[in-house]
This record gives C-alpha cells, sequence and structure tokens, in this order.
C-alpha cells in the first residue's frame, strides 16, 4: 500500500532539508572537522547543570502551568525589560516553549488563515518557510545582501507586500548570515509594518552574540507601536549553550499569547520542568557565563575572518551569531559544490549556502562556534583547499 | 583587565601572531605590549599547568597557615617577604581571618616539608605558629579540572 496519497499535502510540499542531504554526506565519515553545527562548542555552564541535579534530587518532576512556571515567566520579564527596555506581563503576555522552534510555530498558527501570506528575509534559518507552509500559509522570501550586511531593506520588504500579506518574520542576528540592523533600519522597517497593519514575529535567539564594534542590539520591539504588533520570540540555545535542553519563550500581547496558548496547551502541554529550572538559573547567575562565551566568539570570529582575509575570500564582518558566511563565487564553483569538495577532499564540514535559501547560492555557512584548535585546523585546511581550486 | 593580557592567562602557548589574529592586533603591537608587560613585572612568568599525578610526581604538597607578629613599620611585609623567597615556597598570600599568611610549600616528602617548618619556618622571629594541612589529590588546578572538561558528543551538521 502507498501512503503518499495519504499524506497531509501542506506536509508533502514540505522539501526535503538541504541540511539534513548534506548532514547524511558527513555523516558516517572518520575525523571531519566540522564548522557546520548551528551550536556553541561549550558545554552548558555548570551551575545551571548542577541547578538541575539539585531539582531532581528535590523531586522537581512534575507538569507546569501551561504558561511555564511563574517564577520562570517573571525572570523573563525582568530580564526583557533589562536587556531591551520593554515590558510584559507574566500573567498573560509571556509563555514558555520548547525552545524557539516550537514558539515560531505556535505563532504562524495562532496568526495564519489559508493563504495568509509571511514575508520573511532569506538567507535564513532553515524552518521559517516550511513552518509557515504547515500553517497553511503563503511563505515570500526576500532576499538580504552582503553589500547591505544582510541586513532587511524596508524597500525590499515593501516590494513584496500583498494585500493578503499578514506578518513579517525577522531575525537579526541571522542565522546563517551574521547579518544585523542598525535602530534607523529597523525604524524603517516598523513604520512600513505600521502603515501596512502587519504583525512581526521576532526571532532574536542571537541577540546576545553582538560583537564590537557594534554590542548593542536594537530590536524591532522598542519601536514606537510595535510592541503591540510583534511577536517577540527569544530563548537559551545559543547565548547560554543549552541547545540540548529545548527551551524558548514568546513575548506577546494577551490576545495573542492567549491564542498561541491554546495551541500549546493541546500539542505540548507544557515545557520540560527541568529545562525551566534551568533557565532560571542561567537567567538569576548566568550573565558572566555568556559574557565568558561571547568574548570565546569574538576572539575566533576575528581569527577566521582574517584567515578568510588571507584566502581572498570576501566575507562580511557578522555582526552577531557564531556564523561566517563567506562569498565563495570566486572559486568558480557552486555552494553545494566548494561544500562538498572542501569534505571529500580536506574532511572539513561546512553548511552551503542554498541550505538556507535560493538567495544563499554563492555562500557557505561556516560556525566559529567550534573548538579553537580544530577551527585553527580547518581553516588551514580550507586555505590549502582554495590554493588548489583558484 | 587587558583584553590582551586576559588572552594571555588562558593560554600562554599562542604565538603574537595567533594572540594579534584573534583580537584584531598587528604581531608587532602585541609584541611590544607583552614586552613591556614582562619588563614592569605585571608577568610574571609563563609555566605549564601539569597534574603532578600523571607526571609522576610524587612529592608533596602543603597549604600552611601561618601566624606571625607584624611590625610596626612595614606589618607584615617584611616577613612574608622574607618567607616567600625560599625555594620550597610556590606561593604566599596574606589573609584575613583566624591567620595571617597561607604558605604554600613544595616537598619531595612529609619529612621534607616538615624539616622545612620545623627548621625554617617556625623558627624565624616573628613566626608564632604554623598548621600544615597536606594536599591529598587534586581535583581542579588553576582552572583546569584534572579529568578534563566536558567532551559532548555533537551532530556533525545542524541547522
Amino acid at each position: 500500500m502507498s501512503l503518499s496519497d495519504k499524506l497531509s499535502q501542506q506536509v508533502s510540499q514540505v522539501p526535503r532539508s538541504g541540511i539534513r542531504d548534506f548532514f547524511e554526506l558527513v555523516q558516517g565519515r572518520d575525523d571531519v572537522i566540522s564548522l557546520g553545527v548551528g551550536e556553541p562548542d561549550f558545554a552548558t555552564p555548570w551551575h545551571i547543570r548542577e541547578a538541575v541535579i539539585y531539582s531532581l534530587g528535590q523531586g522537581k518532576t512534575s507538569y507546569t502551568s501551561n504558561l511555564g512556571l511563574p517564577s520562570l515567566r517573571e525572570a523573563i520579564g525582568e530580564h526583557v525589560r533589562n536587556e531591551f527596555g520593554v515590558g510584559y506581563d507574566a500573567e498573560s503576555e509571556i509563555i514558555v516553549t520548547v525552545g524557539v522552534s516550537e514558539a515560531l510555530d505556535l505563532a504562524f498558527r495562532a496568526l495564519l488563515n489559508p493563504g495568509d501570506e509571511v514575508v520573511y528575509h532569506e538567507p535564513c534559518y532553515v524552518s521559517y518557510s516550511p513552518s509557515i507552509v504547515m500553517a497553511y500559509g503563503k511563505a515570500v522570501p526576500v532576499a538580504t545582501r552582503a553589500k547591505n550586511r544582510f541586513a532587511l531593506m524596508a524597500a525590499d520588504v515593501e516590494a513584496a507586500l500583498t494585500d493578503r500579506t499578514k506578518v513579517l518574520v525577522l531575525n537579526f542576528p541571522t542565522n546563517p548570515t551574521g547579518g544585523v540592523m542598525s535602530e534607523t533600519e529597523l525604524a524603517k522597517v516598523a513604520k512600513l509594518c505600521i502603515e501596512r497593519d502587519l504583525i512581526v514575529v521576532s526571532d532574536e535567539i542571537y541577540s546576545e552574540l553582538r560583537y564590537a564594534p557594534e554590542r548593542a542590539h536594537p530590536t524591532i520591539i522598542q519601536q514606537p507601536g510595535m510592541r503591540e504588533r510583534t511577536v517577540f520570540l527569544h530563548g537559551f540555545s545559543k547565548a547560554f549553550a543549552m541547545t540540548g535542553f529545548r527551551l524558548g519563550y514568546a513575548c506577546a500581547p494577551a490576545e495573542l499569547t492567549e491564542a498561541m496558548m491554546k495551541i500549546h496547551q493541546y500539542s505540548m502541554l507544557c515545557a520540560p520542568i527541568s529545562s525551566q529550572v534551568a533557565a532560571i538559573e542561567a537567567l538569576e547567575n548566568g550573565a558572566a557565563s555568556v559574557e565568558k562565551m561571547r568574548l570565546a566568539y569574538e576572539r575566533r570570529r576575528s581569527m577566521v575572518l582574517h584567515r578568510l582575509e588571507t584566502m581572498g575570500i570576501p566575507c562580511y564582518a557578522p555582526g552577531g551569531t557564531f556564523y561566517v558566511f563567506p562569498d565563495i563565487r570566486g572559486t568558480g564553483l557552486t555552494s553545494r559544490e566548494f561544500a562538498v569538495k572542501l569534505l571529500e577532499e580536506e574532511n572539513v564540514a561546512v553548511v552551503p549556502g542554498d541550505a538556507f535559501g535560493p538567495s544563499g547560492e554563492g555562500f557557505v555557512r561556516c560556525c566559529f562556534g567550534a573548538n579553537p584548535d580544530d577551527l585553527k585546523v580547518a581553516m588551514e585546511r580550507m586555505s590549502a583547499f582554495v590554493d588548489r581550486t583558484c | 583587565m587587558d583584553p590582551l593580557l586576559e588572552l594571555l592567562i588562558q593560554d600562554a602557548k599562542l604565538t603574537n601572531a595567533e594572540l594579534g589574529e584573534q583580537l584584531g592586533l598587528e604581531e608587532g603591537e602585541v609584541c611590544a605590549r607583552i614586552a613591556g608587560w614582562e619588563k614592569d613585572g605585571t608577568i610574571l612568568g609563563y609555566q605549564a599547568v601539569v597534574d603532578p599525578e600523571k607526571a609522576g610526581n610524587h612529592g608533596v604538597t602543603s597549604v600552611i597557615d601561618v601566624k606571625i607578629t607584624p611590625e610596626r613599620d612595614g606589618g607584615f611585609d617584611r616577613l612574608a617577604e622574607r618567607i616567600a623567597k625560599f625555594d620550597q615556597v610556590s606561593s604566599c598570600f596574606l589573609m584575613s581571618g583566624g591567620y595571617d599568611l597561607a604558605v604554600i610549600v613544595e616537598g619531595v616528602d612529609l619529612r621534607d616539608v616538615a624539616r622545612f617548618v620545623a627548621e625554617k619556618l617556625a623558627t624565624l622571629e616573628g613566626v608564632i605558629s604554623t598548621t600544615t594541612h597536606f594536599q591529598l589529590k587534586v581535583y581542579k588546578l588553576n582552572g583546569f579540572l584534572a579529568r578534563g572538561g566536558d567532551q559532548a558528543e555533537r551532530l556533525p551538521v545542524t541547522p
């Protein structure tokens, strides 16, 4: 019996992930140095792990409120107020989720009717388009460019809008480009969103990982009139090196939070209590650990940019994240050819840029959240590869 | 603290070129700044951090709490500096609390340390008392875990 005609059309029309294809190529090879990961090489800071071990000893193993532990929501509210200057009510405007991925899904499912259009910038995190499609929306990509620091230009957004556009997705700093938005650029986008009555879903997961000279992270919720039309998504995976805890949150006006909560309560019930305990410890005592890791990334970023420059590979100096997105068009290879040959000839894994959308073609994503010794060897191997290829 | 100094404290094996690359500094600038710190005594020296057990060092390390009488001129400094100069003393700190100096002494065996305490340290004029604690096992040394850090398995490619 063939099951293919039984499957949901929404799911069937989502293509296989390019990342997954490449993962299968890499898997099974020995001694690969991987710059293909989307996570830090640090283990979660010990004080956070220890708090979880203690909580298990105390028997904290139950369900929590659907929205998440009240003390965690209080801590999140305080954190967002202190870091971003915008207040949310812990009882009605904050929901704790299983990673930002779930929060994103909740936001789309809470907002979209079949055929509603969602504009997002590309190259981007791989799940935006599929999540929109699986929520019965229409995904409308807008390309960002290296010459604009991979920032989103309001004029490009405007050109993509139709009468059916309901939502704009932002993710700055951006995975995979490291792109950032200045306050001026954000203000133009905000003005457009208000004029065209759009809701913004802003994934701010990399916001702590900003580098000199622009350490401050401006966000769309700080723009006048935007808090009431934005779903602010954040989590613990990147800055706190807590990827496996799968913990994120959404802050949004009460009506929207309530709608997301309806889906969350029936599909997820609540985020795991141990991860919520970890998140409380992270927010209360984790600032020093975050800064220590950020400094380490900043140094690795500097090293990688210098090596790429020496190789003659153009690369935008990322304003945030732990990725560089070098332009490999000068090698005459496509991004997939570059990644496959680099893997086969030098045993170094990077992710082809087209895995992050067609506008990523001509680029590859390298994670500098890797171990510094590995990073150094990977850069030496890449340099040898580029010398041979060009 | 200066970021260059912070990085050197973490890993003194990095070359000047590598240090410069990580901090966005020219190699010459790195070299000049380090030379300046070496000259003015900001950098006291460079060492490998070694697990004594794995290195086959069967010597003993002791922490000795020392009570001393402060002097009218100079307080604790003159006597503390005199104690610190002994080769057996690897570190020496003035402490708050129930005693005055914490003196870390390295010896080939217990008797070696005991002899140092009895013959050299305790007999110094101004030393009131000593309490010697022997180190039994190293779990962490200068920020490094003796049994290594956390090596988590990660997938090779993730979004």
